[in-house]
């Protein structure tokens, strides 16, 4: 990939984390930059095809005040969308971490259809370039 | 200025960062060169975030005028 690519690692699999990283992700493709994300853990269990809709909570640090205005955030546009909308308008890739799938016993016909495939740690790399953003 | 003819008005006050922009993205993807938008945002965001893209994507900015509770950007496309 590119110089600029902007490489996202998202772990955790909070509605505001992935919704932050979602926003984060369009605005690196409006600005052209390649965006390569990697999912592990928890964001990976999120992109099952039958959970990216349900209700994944938020952050403890939100408090209950702030945890209804990521839900009203949510019903204006929701984080999948958004992934949806940076691949529409630029060149988004998004894998699952080889390692999490096994761990989770999640197969890649479990996934959301906005996954691209299933790297290694390794291969992840290969396309970051020089730094990586852990969300 | 106030000879600027808007080909589209967006209103996307309400929408959340980065709603406008990605509005206005949008209606230029369906665009023509020369076509003049009017983009009305209530977004903080939207105050950086759409002169930014208007000057990576090479468009113009016409004009940014703050309203009442929301700003208007007058955008061309260039290409």
């Amino acid at each position: 990939m590119a110089d600029d690519t902007f490489s996202l690692i998202l772990f955790s699999g909070t509605d505001d984390k992935l919704h932050a990283a979602a926003v984060l992700a369009v605005g690196a493709a409006a600005m052209g930059r390649p965006v390569n994300i990697f999912l592990q853990y928890w964001a990976l269990d999120a992109f099952r095809d039958d959970r990216v809709r349900k209700d994944h909570g938020v952050s403890p640090e939100a408090g209950e005040e702030h945890a209804r205005a990521v839900i009203e955030q949510q019903n204006t546009t929701h984080w999948i969308e958004l992934l949806e909308q940076a691949k529409d308008i630029g060149e988004v890739t998004i894998n699952a971490c080889a390692e999490s799938m096994e761990l989770l016993g999640i197969t890649t016909d479990d996934l959301h259809p906005m996954v691209d495939g299933v790297w290694g740690v390794a291969r992840f790399f290969m396309e970051a370039g020089d730094n990586a953003t852990f969300i | 200025m106030a000879t600027t003819e808007i080909t589209q008005s967006i209103d996307a006050r309400g929408m959340a960062c980065p709603g406008p922009l990605m509005a206005l993205i949008g209606a230029i993807r369906q665009g023509q060169v020369g076509d003049v938008y009017e983009v009305l945002s209530s977004d903080e965001g939207s105050k950086t975030d759409i002169p930014a893209w208007v000057t990576k994507a090479r468009h113009e900015l016409v004009e940014v005028v703050a309203e009442d509770g929301y700003a208007r950007f007058v955008v061309r496309q260039a290409r």
